[in-house]
C-alpha cells in the first residue's frame, strides 16, 4: 500500500508538471487553450470513468449536466458583463423583455453562481437517479432515458431563444470575474485553473475508487442482486456514482465556457453526450487515468485529423467505437496493464488495487 | 484512508504559485487594446481563410458556399491575383458545430495569419465567432441572408439583410392581394427575428397574422402544424423552415390539399439546392424571396453558372449564398486594390463605395453599415426545378439592418 | 369538433409511423435485448432503396410496390450481416452493443454521403398517394398516411402471426423465454437469433420506404427517429408486440394533442415526461414477461 501511494503521488507529480511546466512553454497561445478544451472535456471523462467503467451505468446524458454546469457559468458572466442591473445583450436583441427572467436574477451573485455549476447538476441528477434507480431502472432503460433526457434538454433550451439564446446559446464574454477574456496572459490563467481542477477531481476520483465505497460499487455493477443481499441498497451506491459524475461534468462545463467563450445546446443533445463516452472507452473504462488520457486524445486526434480530412474523421470515429468497444473493452489501459504484467512476471503478492478487471455488465 | 496531505504538498503548493503568478492579466475595461493579429502578407501569396462546414448536418449547404468562394479563388489568381500577390486559399472544417467554428477562426487568424475569412452560413455561427473576429481586428465575409439587428465592425454582410429579402417578400405579398398569413419557422434566431418583423409589417399594413408556428431544427413531423395551418384558412403562408424539415413540410401540404393555387407558400431559404431535393413534384409554383437565380439574366452570371457547371458538374444548380459568397472574395479584392494594401483598418476605410458587377447585378458596399446594395427578387418554382423571377425591386436596395427608415419597425430593435 | 378529429387522426397516424420504426426494434431490442443504434440507418437503407429503385422503375406506383420487400431484402441483409459480424460477441454486454452500433451508425451515415451526396435526395410519391380523402371542406384525411397506417397494421398482424403460429415463431419465442432450456431442447439458438435479427432489421428497411413519403432521404434521417422508437419500445415493455403497439398509439395520439395547442417543443419534451412517469409507475413497461432470469 505505501509504495502504491508514493506511485500515484509520483504520477501526479509527473502530471502537474507536464500540465504546469511544459505544456504553457512548448505550446502556442491557441494550442494552449485547445489543451484547456480537451482538459475540460476529460474532467467529463473522469466521472463517466467512475459511474461507467466502475459502476457499470452508462450514463449517456453526461451532455445535460455538462450543459448545466457551463450555462450557469455564462449566464454569470452575461450578467457580469452587463453591468448591475443590465440585461445581456442578447435578450435586448430577441427577447422583447422588460425586465430580467425571475430565474437569471440569482446568477448575477458569484455565491450563487459558483457553486450552482456544481451542486444544480448534482441535484438534478440526484432527483433523476433517485426515481430511476429506486424503481430498478437499469441497464439499457437507464442509458436510453439518459438519451432522451439529453435530447429533451436541448429542445428546451432551444425553444426559449429570448431568455436561453437558444441555438446560439451563450457566447461573446468579455470578462472572467473581472479579468479580461481577451488578454493572452488571463486565458493562460484560464488554462491553469482548468488542469489545477483536473488534478483535483483525479485525486478525488481515485479515493473514491479506493474506498470501501468503490469496491461496492464494483460489487453492484458485477452483481446487483448479491449487494442487495448482503444489506447493501445498491441504489444508493449507484446514486453516489451518478451525483458524482454530474458534479464533475457541471464544473467541466463551467470551465469550458471561459476556456472556449461558448456555450450552446448543441453541446448537451444526444451526440455530444456519446462522444464524452468514446474517449473514456478508448482510454480504458475502468481505469483512474485511461480515462482522462484518451478523451484528450480522441479531442486532439478530431482536431488534427478534421483539419485534413473532414469525411476522415467520422470513419475513424465510428471505427473507434466498433473495434475498441467490441474487441477490447479495457481500452488502451488493458494493453498497458498486459504488456507490464509481461515484463515483470511474479507481482509481489500483496493485493493490487482493485482488481484490474474489465468491466462487464450484467443484464438487465 | 484519506492520508493526502503530503502527497498533496507537492501538487498545491506549485498550483498556488503559478496562480498567484499568473493572474495578473489586465482587467475588463482596462482595454488596453492588445493590436490584434496581424496578416502574414510578406510573401508573393497572400492568405485567406475558408470557414464552411465540411461535414455534419450543415454540410449540405456549406460545401456549396465553399466551392463558389474557390472559384472565385481562381478566377482572380488565373487574372493575376490581389495586389500582384497570388491568394492562398486555407479551408478549415467548422463541423456545424457552433464552438468548432469559433476554435477554427481562431486557427486562421493567429495560426495562419490569414488576411481575411470567407465563410459561415448560420447566424449561430457568425455569433460564435464574432467575438474572436472583433478581438483580433480580423475581416470575415458572411455571404448568407440572416435575420439583421447586427453590424459588427469587423463583419462584412454579402447576403441579404431583412429589408432586401423579408421585406419585399411581404410588399409581393401584399401587392397580390393576400390579406392574411400564417408563419412557420424553424426553432431558432432567423425565423424568430423574421417573424417579428412580419407581425410589425402586417399590423401596420392591413394584413392579418393568423398564428406562429416553430419546428425544432431537423423535425420532421408537419402533420399537427399543417393541419394549423389549413385550419386558418390564411391567403398565404410565409416560410422560414430550414433544411430536413422543409422536405417534411411540403409532402405534408401538398397531401393536405394545400397548394400553390389556393395557398401560395413564399419561401426565404429555400434556393436551387434544396428544390432538388425536396422535388419539383411538392414545390410546383410555391414563391422564394432571394437576391439572386440561376435564371437571372445578365453576362456577369451567364460566365459564373458557366464556369461553376465547368468546374463541379454539370447538374450542380448555382444559388444565392453560393453567389453571394462568390461576390464576397471580388468585393474583397476591390477593396484591397482601393486600399492599396491588406491592412484591415485600411481596407474597411476604402470599403465604402467599391462596387462589383455581380451574377446578381452591380452590388455596392455601404461602408457605414458593411452591408452591401442589392437587388430583391421574388421568384417561382417550376417544374423543371429551376426559379424564375416573377418580380423585383427594380434597383439595388439600401441596406438597413436595424429597419431605421421604416416607420413601422421602431421598437423593433 | 372537425380539428379534434383531424388531430386524431394526425395523432394516429403519427402513431403509426412510431409503431412502423418500432415494429423492428420491438423484435431486436424487445425480444433479444439488443440496443441496436444502427436500426435507424437500416431505416435510411430502405429509403434510399426507393431512391435507387426509381433509377430503374420509373413508374412511381410500381416502384413503391417493388421497394417494399426489396428494401426489407435489404435492411434485413445489413442486419444479418452485422449480427454475425459483431452483435453475436455481444450478447452477454447489452451496453457495449450500443456503443458499438452507435459506431456502426456513423460509419453507415457517412457512407451514405460518400455514396448519395450529403444533400437529400428525392424521391417521387405516386399521385394517388399524394392526395387526399375530403370528408368535409375542412377535414381531411390524407392518402400516404392512411396508406402508412394500414402498412403499419398489417405489418403487425404479419408479425403476430409469424411468431405464434410458425415454427420459426416459437422458436424465437423459446429462445427469448430460456435461452439454456431452448438450446438443450435442440433449437439452434444461434440461427434463430440471426433470423430473428433478419426480421427485425427488414422492418427497419419497410418503415424506410414509408418514410419517403412524409419526410427528407438524406444520410441522417435515421439518427431523427430512433430515440421515439426505442421510447416507444421501452414503455410496451420488452417482450411485447401488444404494448409497443398501445404505446405508440398513445405517444402519437399525445404528441399531436399537446402539440396543437402549444408548440412542437413542448409536446417533444412532455413526451418524454411523460414515459419518465410512466416508467415510475411500471418501471418494466406496459406489460412484462415473466423469464427465468433474475432481474
Amino acid at each position: 500500500m505505501r509504495s502504491l501511494s508514493w506511485r500515484a503521488g509520483a504520477g501526479f507529480a509527473v502530471g502537474a508538471v507536464l500540465l504546469f511546466g511544459v505544456a504553457p512553454f512548448a505550446l502556442s497561445d491557441f494550442r494552449l487553450s485547445l489543451l484547456a478544451k480537451y482538459l475540460c472535456l476529460a474532467m467529463v471523462a473522469v466521472g463517466i470513468g467512475l459511474a461507467w467503467g466502475r459502476g457499470g451505468l452508462l450514463t449517456l446524458g453526461q451532455g445535460v449536466f455538462f450543459g448545466l454546469g457551463g450555462y450557469a457559468m455564462a449566464m454569470h458572466m452575461k450578467l457580469a458583463d452587463a453591468g448591475p442591473g443590465e440585461m445581456p445583450d442578447f435578450m435586448q436583441l430577441y427577447g422583447q423583455l422588460d425586465a430580467l427572467p425571475w430565474w437569471w436574477r440569482p446568477f448575477a451573485n458569484p455565491a450563487f453562481a459558483l457553486p450552482a455549476t456544481v451542486l444544480l447538476p448534482m441535484l438534478v441528477a440526484f432527483l433523476l437517479g433517485s426515481l430511476v434507480f429506486r424503481r430498478r431502472v437499469r441497464g439499457a432503460y437507464f442509458a436510453i432515458l439518459s438519451q432522451a433526457l439529453a435530447a429533451a434538454m436541448a429542445i428546451l433550451l432551444i425553444g426559449q431563444q429570448g431568455t436561453t439564446g437558444g441555438t446560439n446559446g451563450l457566447t461573446d464574454f468579455q470578462g472572467f470575474f473581472g479579468y479580461d477574456l481577451d488578454d493572452p496572459v488571463n486565458q493562460r490563467m484560464v488554462y491553469f485553473i482548468v488542469a489545477g481542477v483536473l488534478l483535483l477531481l483525479l485525486a478525488i476520483a481515485r479515493q473514491l475508487m479506493r474506498s470501501r465505497y468503490g469496491e461496492l460499487l464494483v460489487a453492484v455493477r458485477d452483481s446487483e442482486e448479491r449487494v442487495r443481499f448482503l444489506g447493501y441498497n445498491p441504489a444508493n451506491v449507484k446514486l453516489v456514482a451518478y451525483v458524482t459524475a454530474a458534479g464533475m461534468a457541471g464544473l467541466a462545463g463551467a470551465l469550458f465556457v471561459p476556456a472556449v467563450g461558448i456555450i450552446n445546446p448543441a453541446l448537451i443533445g444526444i451526440v455530444p453526450s456519446i462522444e464524452f463516452v468514446i474517449g473514456v472507452a478508448v482510454g480504458g473504462r475502468a481505469s483512474l487515468l485511461g480515462p482522462v488520457l484518451g478523451a484528450v486524445a480522441v479531442a486532439w486526434a478530431k482536431t488534427t485529423l478534421s483539419e485534413e480530412f473532414p469525411a476522415a474523421w467520422t470513419y475513424l470515429q465510428g471505427l473507434l467505437f466498433v473495434l475498441v468497444v467490441a474487441f477490447l473493452p479495457g481500452g488502451l489501459a488493458s494493453v498497458v496493464r498486459l504488456l507490464r504484467r509481461r515484463r515483470r512476471p511474479p507481482p509481489d503478492p500483496a493485493p493490487v488495487s482493485p482488481a484490474p478487471v474489465v468491466a462487464q455488465e450484467v443484464t438487465a | 484512508m484519506l492520508d493526502i496531505r503530503g502527497r498533496w504538498k507537492g501538487v498545491l503548493l506549485p498550483l498556488a504559485a503559478i496562480l498567484a503568478l499568473s493572474a495578473c492579466g489586465s482587467k475588463t475595461g482596462e482595454n488596453e487594446s492588445t493590436g490584434g493579429a496581424v496578416a502574414d502578407t510578406s510573401g508573393d501569396t497572400v492568405k485567406v481563410g475558408l470557414l464552411n462546414s465540411l461535414s455534419g448536418t450543415m454540410a449540405i449547404s456549406e460545401v456549396t458556399v465553399r466551392d463558389s468562394i474557390r472559384l472565385a479563388v481562381e478566377e482572380i489568381n488565373a487574372a493575376g491575383g490581389v495586389l500582384g500577390k497570388k491568394i492562398e486559399p486555407i479551408s478549415e472544417d467548422g463541423a456545424s458545430d457552433w464552438p468548432t467554428f469559433a476554435e477554427k477562426a481562431e486557427k486562421l487568424i493567429r495560426e495562419d495569419k490569414v488576411a481575411a475569412v470567407f465563410g459561415c452560413w448560420t447566424s449561430a455561427s457568425r455569433k460564435a465567432v464574432k467575438p474572436v473576429f472583433e478581438e483580433n481586428k480580423a475581416l470575415l465575409f458572411y455571404p448568407v441572408q440572416y435575420e439583421g439587428l447586427e453590424q459588427s465592425p469587423y463583419i462584412f454582410y454579402t447576403g441579404a439583410t431583412t429589408n432586401q429579402q423579408i421585406v419585399p417578400g411581404l410588399d409581393y405579398l401584399k401587392s397580390q392581394g393576400k390579406t392574411s398569413v400564417y408563419l412557420v419557422g424553424s426553432d431558432y434566431v432567423f425565423p424568430r427575428t423574421a417573424n417579428k418583423i412580419i407581425k410589425a409589417y402586417a399590423a401596420a399594413n392591413g394584413m392579418t397574422v393568423l398564428g406562429e408556428d416553430y419546428a425544432p431544427l431537423g423535425s420532421t413531423e408537419f402533420g399537427t402544424i399543417v393541419n394549423k395551418v389549413k385550419a386558418s384558412k390564411a391567403s398565404a403562408v410565409f416560410n422560414t423552415l430550414n433544411g430536413d424539415s422543409n422536405v417534411a413540410f411540403f409532402k405534408e401540404y401538398k397531401s393536405a390539399g394545400l397548394t400553390a393555387a389556393t395557398m401560395p407558400v413564399v419561401s426565404v431559404s429555400i434556393a436551387e439546392e434544396e428544390v432538388k431535393s425536396i422535388g419539383t413534384q411538392y414545390l410546383d409554383g410555391q414563391l422564394t424571396a432571394w437576391n439572386y437565380y440561376q435564371t437571372t439574366p445578365g453576362a456577369a452570371n451567364d460566365k459564373f453558372v458557366k464556369a461553376y457547371k465547368a468546374k463541379y458538374g454539370q447538374d450542380k444548380p448555382t444559388s444565392d449564398p453560393m453567389e453571394a459568397a462568390y461576390v464576397s472574395v471580388y468585393l474583397w479584392k476591390a477593396m484591397v486594390e482601393k486600399a492599396g494594401k491588406f491592412d484591415v483598418a485600411a481596407v474597411k476605410s476604402a470599403s465604402d463605395g467599391v462596387t462589383f458587377e455581380a451574377p446578381e447585378g452591380l452590388v455596392t458596399i455601404d461602408g457605414a453599415t458593411q452591408h452591401i446594395y442589392k437587388t430583391a427578387r421574388i421568384g417561382k418554382v417550376g417544374p423543371d426545378g429551376l426559379i424564375t423571377e416573377v418580380w423585383n425591386s427594380g434597383q439595388p436596395v439600401k441596406p438597413d439592418p436595424y429597419l431605421k427608415g421604416y416607420p413601422w419597425a421602431t421598437g423593433l430593435s | 369538433m372537425t380539428v379534434i378529429v383531424s388531430q386524431l387522426f394526425t395523432g394516429v397516424s403519427i402513431g403509426a409511423v412510431l409503431l412502423l420504426i418500432a415494429l423492428g426494434l420491438s423484435l431486436t431490442f424487445g425480444q433479444m435485448g439488443v440496443i441496436n443504434m444502427a436500426h435507424g440507418e437500416f431505416i435510411m437503407a430502405g429509403a434510399y432503396t426507393v431512391y435507387v429503385l426509381q433509377k430503374v422503375i420509373t413508374g412511381a406506383g410500381w416502384s413503391l410496390l417493388v421497394a417494399l420487400p426489396l428494401a426489407f431484402a435489404v435492411a434485413g441483409a445489413m442486419g444479418v450481416l452485422l449480427e454475425f459480424l459483431l452483435i453475436r460477441r455481444l450478447y452477454a454486454r447489452p451496453l457495449d452493443t450500443l456503443l458499438v452500433t452507435w459506431g456502426v451508425s456513423l460509419i453507415l451515415q457517412q457512407l451514405a454521403r460518400d455514396i448519395f451526396g450529403a444533400p437529400n435526395v428525392q424521391t417521387r410519391a405516386p399521385d394517388a398517394l399524394t392526395g387526399n380523402i375530403k370528408i368535409t371542406d375542412d377535414l381531411v384525411l390524407s392518402n400516404n398516411r392512411l396508406f402508412i397506417l394500414a402498412l403499419a397494421l398489417l405489418a403487425v398482424v404479419a408479425l403476430t402471426l409469424v411468431l405464434r403460429f410458425s415454427s420459426l415463431g416459437r422458436r424465437i419465442r423459446a429462445v427469448v423465454q430460456n435461452r439454456d432450456l431452448a438450446a438443450v431442447s435442440g433449437i439452434p439458438t444461434g440461427r434463430v437469433d440471426r433470423l430473428t435479427f433478419l426480421i427485425g432489421s427488414g422492418l427497419a428497411g419497410v418503415a424506410g420506404v414509408a418514410l419517403t413519403l412524409l419526410g427528407p432521404i438524406g444520410p441522417t434521417m435515421g439518427t431523427n427517429v430512433i430515440i421515439d422508437a426505442f421510447l416507444v419500445v421501452v414503455a410496451g415493455g420488452i417482450g411485447h408486440l401488444k404494448g409497443s403497439v398501445i404505446v405508440a398509439f398513445a405517444l402519437g395520439t399525445l404528441q399531436s394533442l399537446v402539440e396543437y395547442s402549444t408548440t412542437v417543443s413542448v409536446a417533444k419534451v412532455g413526451v418524454f415526461v411523460a414515459i419518465v412517469a410512466f416508467l415510475q409507475w411500471r418501471p418494466q413497461g406496459l406489460f412484462t414477461l415473466r423469464t427465468r432470469s433474475l432481474a
